[in-house]
C-alpha cells in the first residue's frame, strides 16, 4: 500500500498533500488540548510500533505480499488525532529513509493509511464496542480502567479489518484514475498503467482475504497482551 | 546517555519497549517467509525495471518522478549484502535506525504540541 514516486500523477499526488496538511494541523492541534509531557514517549512507542509491524511482509505463496499497519490499535490506545500523527511519523521515516513509499505520495500514503485507516478503524471500533462521546478524551472515562470486553475486542477487530481494506481500497483507486487522468501523445499512461478494473481486485482482495485478517488479529492479541500487563494504558488515549 | 538509561529504567512501558526490540529482531521474517513461498514484492510497488517487465515500458511520467529520490537504505538492504543470513541482518539494522528515527522525531513532536507540566 506504500505507493512509490512515479505511480500518481501530481493531481492525485498534490490534491492529497493539500488534503493531508490541514489534518496534520487540526490533529495537532487536538493532540495539544490534552497531551502531557509525560505522555510522549508512548506516543513515541506507538509509532515504533507502527513502524516495526510494517516490516511483516506476510506473504500471499506464489503471489504477492502485504503488512497490517497497526492504525486501528494504535488510535484505540492513544486517540485517533494522535495516531494520525504517530502513523505519519513512521510513514514519512519509511519514504525517506528507506524509499518505501515515494516522497511525492507521502500525503497519499499518510492520507490512506495514517488518516483514512485510522479514523474509520477507530470510528467501526467505537460503533461496535458501544463507546461512547464526543471526543476521543471520552474513552478515557474511567481513567485506564483497564476495561476491555469482548465487544470492544470485536469491535477493535472489526475497526482493524475495515480500516485497512479501507485504506486498500484508496490506494487502489488512487493508482487506478492514473490511466484516466494522463494519458501521453502517444496515448500510453504516463503514469499508474494499471486501470480500475485490474488495481481494483489486484489489491483489494489481497487485503480482504488475508492482510486484512492478520491486521485484526494483531489488533485483538496486542489488547489482549495489555489488558494483562498494562491494564492502566487501556482507554485512557492521550 | 546515562539518562537516558535510568530513564529507560524507570519507564512504565518497558516491557513495551523491550517488545519493540524484540519485533525488530524477528521483523527479517518479513523477507524470509515471502522468500520461502515464492511471493514478490506488494503488488504496484515495482520500480521502474521491475514494472517494465509486467507492461513492456516504462511509463514517461514513471521514469521522471521514480528517480526523484535516493533513499539512504533502500529497501531496507545494503548493497552488496546479499543472501537470506546478510539481508536478515541489514534488515534488523534498518529497524534498528528506522525505530531510531521514528523516536527521536516522535518526541520532539511530541515535546514542541506537550502542555507544559
Amino acid at each position: 500500500m506504500h505507493i512509490p514516486d512515479g505511480y500518481l500523477g501530481p493531481y492525485t499526488y498534490g490534491g492529497l498533500w493539500a488534503a493531508i496538511v490541514p489534518i496534520w494541523i487540526y490533529a495537532s492541534g487536538k493532540i495539544k488540548e490534552t497531551l502531557k509531557a509525560s505522555q510522549v514517549p508512548f506516543l513515541a512507542l506507538s509509532a515504533a510500533f507502527s513502524f516495526v509491524i510494517m516490516l511483516f511482509n506476510v506473504p500471499i505463496p506464489g503471489g504477492t505480499t502485504g503488512h497490517a499497519t497497526g492504525a486501528t490499535l494504535i488510535a484505540i490506545l492513544i486517540g485517533p488525532w494522535a495516531a494520525i500523527i504517530a502513523v505519519s511519523i513512521a510513514l514519512i521515516i519509511q519514504s525517506f529513509m528507506f524509499g518505501d513509499g515515494g516522497i511525492t505520495a507521502i500525503g497519499a500514503n499518510c492520507f490512506n493509511i495514517a488518516f483514512a485507516d485510522v479514523l474509520v478503524g477507530y470510528g467501526i471500533y467505537r460503533l461496535v464496542a458501544g463507546v461512547r462521546g464526543q471526543s476521543p478524551q471520552a474513552t478515557r472515562r474511567g481513567g485506564g480502567s483497564g476495561v476491555i470486553s469482548t465487544r470492544h475486542l470485536i469491535g477493535a477487530g472489526a475497526g482493524a479489518y475495515i480500516g485497512i481494506n479501507l485504506a486498500a481500497f484508496l490506494t487502489a483507486f488512487e493508482l487506478g484514475i492514473q490511466t484516466v487522468l494522463h494519458v501521453g501523445t502517444d496515448g500510453r499512461p504516463l503514469y499508474s498503467p494499471f486501470p480500475l478494473a485490474v488495481t481494483i481486485p489486484a489489491i483489494m482482495i489481497e487485503h480482504a482475504v488475508l492482510f486484512g485478517i492478520v491486521e485484526a488479529v494483531i489488533t485483538i492479541f496486542v489488547l489482549i497482551y495489555l489488558r494483562k500487563s498494562h491494564p492502566d494504558l487501556i482507554g485512557r488515549g492521550l | 546517555m546515562i539518562n537516558f538509561s535510568k530513564k529507560f529504567q524507570a519507564s512504565p512501558y518497558k516491557k513495551l519497549w523491550i517488545g519493540i526490540g524484540i519485533l525488530i529482531l524477528l521483523s527479517p521474517l518479513g523477507i524470509i517467509l515471502p522468500e520461502l513461498f515464492k511471493s514478490g514484492g506488494a503488488w504496484g510497488e515495482w520500480g521502474a525495471e521491475g514494472l517494465e517487465k509486467i507492461t513492456g515500458y516504462i511509463p514517461e511520467g514513471l521514469k521522471k518522478l521514480s528517480g526523484l529520490w535516493k533513499a539512504p537504505i533502500p529497501a531496507y538492504g545494503f548493497s552488496g549484502w546479499k543472501g537470506l543470513f546478510k539481508s536478515s541482518a541489514a534488515y534488523i539494522i534498518s529497524g534498528i535506525i528506522g525505530v531510531g528515527l521514528v523516536v527521536l522525531v516522535s518526541i520532539l513532536i511530541g515535546k514542541f504540541l506537550a502542555r507544559k507540566k
